[in-house]
């Protein structure tokens, strides 16, 4: 049994050698060439012209490039095509590029690109939110409205009520490895690429598109990311489109990697947003109705920021029941970096919403904030629902699988390969009539928070400890203790419903060894060596037969992104059902040769038992191969039962849930500001496990970098649209000594209800949003201090918790 | 500029312009590319090598200081890549992105020697006497290697499982 070990990555050894190569670590030939941006100094205005003699002249430079250049499309919007490569006639942020320069070095690029004078007419930049809606800056024609029941009057009638604002703001990704690609002309005007990407398909798409080629001339290959994040979801299509277009005009290899501060200007980071929120409650602190308007900073051009925001109103109401609630989302345009993916895609921004509500409330109530979140959940459902046994695989491999590949897609205007496209289903979705819903009418049939959070509360003392925290605030002048629960209810599935897919292409040799390859991308969550598990699984061998390689448009095609948590899920699955299919083929054979019936023959430990007999099972691929049967198979997974209308915000977006629930403790020095993450206790759900040591480094480190967002993590821009922080020095990354003191992480122990991939559930996005415990327990620490609701708005750096402090002292 | 490095054990005569860094210049001229460039601010620690022993930030140093340095980068930690270290990094889930291993295990192999030395930080509390690996003094001396994937759980127990294997205290198991 592979699956369910805690087996480390499986490139560990090559990565404490520093053998494990990155993009930018590929042996390019030696006439290489080397790419650097031009980059905007202006927010807004008209591009007149450039001065580009100076740049043509530096030493090094070998061609300069500008929009009018470029041989075909002129355009990397992974959405609705508003995102020239180039800037053309108008120039919309500081660091918009705007010409390309092509040089012998990385150095010689980078020198010139800053030789160039710009004609540009200013005009007053777009930068707030607040300038956006005073300008109707928007996405889409309105506000995008969702609602249940009847949230104004609810809210008119209830017997308490609150109101806020809260300021969220953005996060910048930090990859450690930078966005980086490196383009390999070849025969016949085709093109090779590696990308630092998650979504190796947009490059090949995007790529043939700017060189006006089919998507089969071009191939994109990812072997591993130094981190994506969801940075690299979209935000790697300018490199490997300049890198491609300079290749085609100078027949030469080409690779660009953008310097650090470069890459913080110009790619885009998590949406910052303004959370309005009016609530109306009863006396134990249930909702009766709330009203949140989401202002989200979407920045110059579309990107993803639909379906961001989308999925922030879709977790408005993470795990609590609300039955009359009312989301009003705004997708405002700005003159700032195109807000993007990161893990979350929008859920956190949704979830801190309502979670602050449940904090106003209960101080609001004097009440424990537990006690309201509690008396807020929906209903856990009962543990018989599962269908099947908790870990029993689908059974999809024998006959009734789907054709390997569906080509039979017919060509939407939308583009399919996108995350952010204009939602063209138009199914007309019923909610299911009974039981809980959420706000969007699904069916919540899943839920399992309240069990969750009883035994959490148990397992970090939480209400001994709450007692003790109180006592310390009573006596303690300067020092001010908080403590937080919060839980995690977090919708699995991509909300663009036909990207729910996902392809594998697996290979048995003759010698029984096993390639295995997929369209999910490595970045570091340990994809690869789950798939590994799942693949030696199926072969009932060892991890040592089994190799998965570099994740490649020409191996498995119409790939979706690695992303919403998505990445084992999808590829697991389809990786299983080729693996069964190989299988199933291996012992039709075998049981042929022994005349007994096929489902006798057992893959386990490493051999084939049939009819009596135990071989190897390098000896049983080896027969047959020899009796002439293919031991090469494709496995095609589509996630089922979603159906979605997002016009109406009606519908199942999600699978499924994914659940999760942290307490958190800190200490704030109420002199400076400062202050310390005590102790942590998570206990998160990630149903049967696939690999216990990767899901849990992924809890560890989603809930270091959801603090990180709340706490240290401040993007300042200037009020000529600069950004100020464009480097770790000035943005505060959370280091080795910012994680808890004290770190206890566990797994819930029950199995995914819905038939995943060995009834295991996605890891890599829910555990960010563990991190709201921290920034709730910092309220709590404030709060601490006097009669004042603290209205701590994010991030809580040192300064905002100094002034909340002054301001709850004040009342 | 002729300057004379020895890289993990090996001579290089190399002619290098005054301006190229060390850390350039390992990656770009010997090919060593285990080092890596995550900020070149000499912010993030990616790049960590160990000059004669002390570890150094190779983004903020040129090259030409180095002449006759004895140069060692995560490729040349070990014979065999199985040094007390990695192998600890790989047992105990040090790494997701693996992109600051190189310069965690760097610095890391630094901080070990450090402590053996008796060298005081900012945090320890005698400037006298033998330091002790405790997590404050781990937390503070890698403080200098970010590590996005926030795998400092893993990072953490791997150095100090080492340490313990040694002579060196260890207070906080986690």
């Amino acid at each position: 049994m592979s699956v369910g070990k805690p087996l480390p990555h499986d490139t560990a050894p090559l990565h404490v050698t520093g053998a494990a190569r990155y993009v930018d670590d590929i042996p390019a030939p030696a006439n290489t060439l080397h790419l650097a941006f031009g980059l905007s100094t202006v927010a807004r205005g008209v591009l007149n012209g450039v001065d580009l003699t100076k740049v043509r002249a530096a030493p090094g430079v070998v061609a300069v490039m500008c929009a009018d250049d470029l041989p075909f499309a002129n355009d990397v919007s992974p959405s609705i095509h508003d995102e020239p490569l180039l800037a053309t006639d108008r120039v919309h942020f500081v660091g918009q590029p705007v010409f390309l320069v092509v040089a012998t070095s990385h150095l010689a690029a980078r020198k010139a690109a800053r030789l160039a004078t710009f004609d540009i007419t200013e005009e007053t930049p777009i930068l707030t939110v607040d300038e956006a809606l005073a300008a109707d800056s928007r996405f889409e024609d309105g506000p995008v409205i969702w609602s249940k029941g009847a949230a104004a009057d609810a809210i008119a009638r209830a017997p308490h009520r609150v109101e806020g604002t809260m300021e969220v703001g953005g996060q910048e990704h930090f990859y450690l490895e930078g966005q980086a690609a490196l383009a390999l002309p070849q025969d016949g005007g085709e093109m090779v690429v590696h990308s630092s990407t998650q979504h190796p398909t947009e490059i090949q798409h995007k790529v043939a598109e700017a060189l006006g080629l089919p998507m089969h001339a071009v191939r994109v290959e990812m072997r591993r990311m130094g981190g994506g994040f969801g940075g690299k979801e979209s935000q790697g299509n300018a490199l490997a489109v300049a890198c491609s277009v300079a290749a085609r005009a100078t027949g030469r290899p080409c690779r660009m990697r953008y310097d650090r501060d470069d890459d913080m200007v110009i790619t885009g980071k998590r949406h910052d947003l303004r959370i309005d929120y009016r609530a109306g409650f009863d006396d134990l602190g249930r909702l009766t109705g709330v009203d949140f308007r989401h202002l989200m900073r979407c920045g110059w051009s579309q990107d993803l920021s639909l379906p961001v925001a989308d999925r922030a109103m879709l977790h408005a109401d993470n795990a609590y029941l609300l039955d009359h609630v009312r989301i009003e989302s705004h997708r405002l345009k700005t003159n700032t970096c195109s807000a993007t993916a990161f893990r979350g895609f929008g859920g956190p921004q949704g979830m801190v919403g309502i979670e602050r509500v449940m904090d106003h409330v209960a101080h609001a109530l004097g009440l424990d904030p537990l006690k309201v979140r509690r008396a807020n959940y929906y209903t856990d459902m009962a543990e018989d629902a599962t269908e099947g046994g908790p870990s029993a695989p689908p059974q999809r491999s024998l006959g009734s699988s789907p054709p390997p590949e569906d080509i039979s897609g017919k060509k939407k205007e939308a583009d399919l390969t996108s995350r952010g496209g204009p939602d063209e289903l138009n199914r007309v979705v019923v909610a299911e009539a009974s039981g809980q819903t959420t706000p969007y009418g699904m069916a919540v049939t899943d839920f399992i928070l309240n069990a969750m959070t009883e035994r959490l509360a148990d397992q970090s003392d939480y209400a001994a400890r709450r007692a003790k925290v109180a006592d310390w605030n009573a006596t303690q002048p300067v020092l001010k203790r908080g403590i937080a629960l919060t839980p995690v209810k977090f919708g699995i599935s991509f909300t663009l419903t036909h990207l729910n897919q996902a392809g594998a292409l697996v290979h048995v040799y003759q010698d029984g060894s096993v390639q295995v390859n997929h369209g999910g991308t490595e970045m570091g969550q340990g994809l690869y060596q789950k798939v590994a598990q799942v693949a030696a699984q199926a072969f009932g061998v060892g991890m040592e037969v089994v190799k998965v390689t570099a994740t490649d448009t020409s191996k498995v095609p119409n790939t979706s992104a690695t992303a919403a948590s998505s990445g084992s899920d999808l590829n697991g699955m389809a990786v299983k059902i080729a693996c069964d299919t190989i299988r199933d083929r291996i012992a039709a054979c075998l049981a042929e040769l022994h005349q007994v019936a096929p489902d006798t023959v057992v893959f386990a430990g490493g051999e084939v038992t049939v009819g009596g007999d135990t071989i190897s099972f390098a000896r049983a691929a080896q027969l047959t191969y020899e009796s002439r049967v293919s031991l090469s198979a494709t496995g095609y997974y589509k996630t089922p039962g979603l159906a979605w209308d997002r016009k109406r915000g009606q519908g199942r977006p999600f699978f499924y849930f994914a659940h999760g629930a942290a307490c958190t403790e800190v200490v704030i020095d109420t002199l400076t500001g400062e202050y310390r993450i005590l102790r942590t206790d998570i206990l998160h759900d990630v149903g049967e496990s696939l690999n216990p040591a990767l899901d849990i480094g992924q809890i560890e480190g989603g809930y270091v970098q959801g603090a990180g967002w709340l706490t240290t993590e401040e993007l300042v821009w200037d009020d000529r649209g600069r950004l100020r922080t464009h480097a770790p020095s000035t943005y505060k990354i959370p280091a080795c000594g910012d994680r808890p003191e004290v770190f206890n992480v566990a797994l819930w122990d029950g199995a995914n209800r819905e038939e995943t991939i060995y009834r295991s559930k996605a890891v890599g996005e829910p555990p960010f949003m563990l991190g709201i415990s921290a920034l709730m327990a910092l309220s709590d620490a404030v709060a601490a201090c006097g009669p004042g609701y603290p209205a701590l708005d994010a991030p809580a750096t040192p300064e905002r918790v100094l002034a909340a402090v002054d301001r709850v002292r004040r009342g | 500029m002729n300057t004379n490095l020895t890289v993990n054990g090996r001579p290089h005569a190399l002619d290098l312009d005054t301006r190229v860094t060390l850390l350039d210049a390992l990656r770009d001229q010997l090919k060593l590319t285990g080092s890596k460039k995550g900020c070149d601010h000499g912010q993030c620690g990616a790049c960590t090598v160990l000059v004669n022993g002390q570890r150094i930030n190779a983004c903020l140093s040129l090259a030409v200081m180095h002449d006759g340095d004895e140069i060692t980068t995560v490729e040349g930690l070990s014979s065999d890549g199985r040094s007390p270290l990695q192998a600890a990094f790989v047992r105990h889930d040090g790494m997701q992105c693996g992109y600051c291993t190189p310069g965690q295990l760097c610095s890391a192999t630094a901080v070990l020697d450090e402590i053996a030395r008796g060298w005081p930080s900012h945090v320890s509390a005698d400037l006298e006497g033998p330091v002790e690996l405790t997590r404050e003094e781990l937390a503070e001396r890698m403080s200098g290697n970010i590590c996005r994937c926030s795998c400092y759980p893993g990072i953490s127990k791997a150095i100090l499982s080492v340490a313990e294997d040694g002579t060196v205290h260890r207070e906080a198991a986690e």
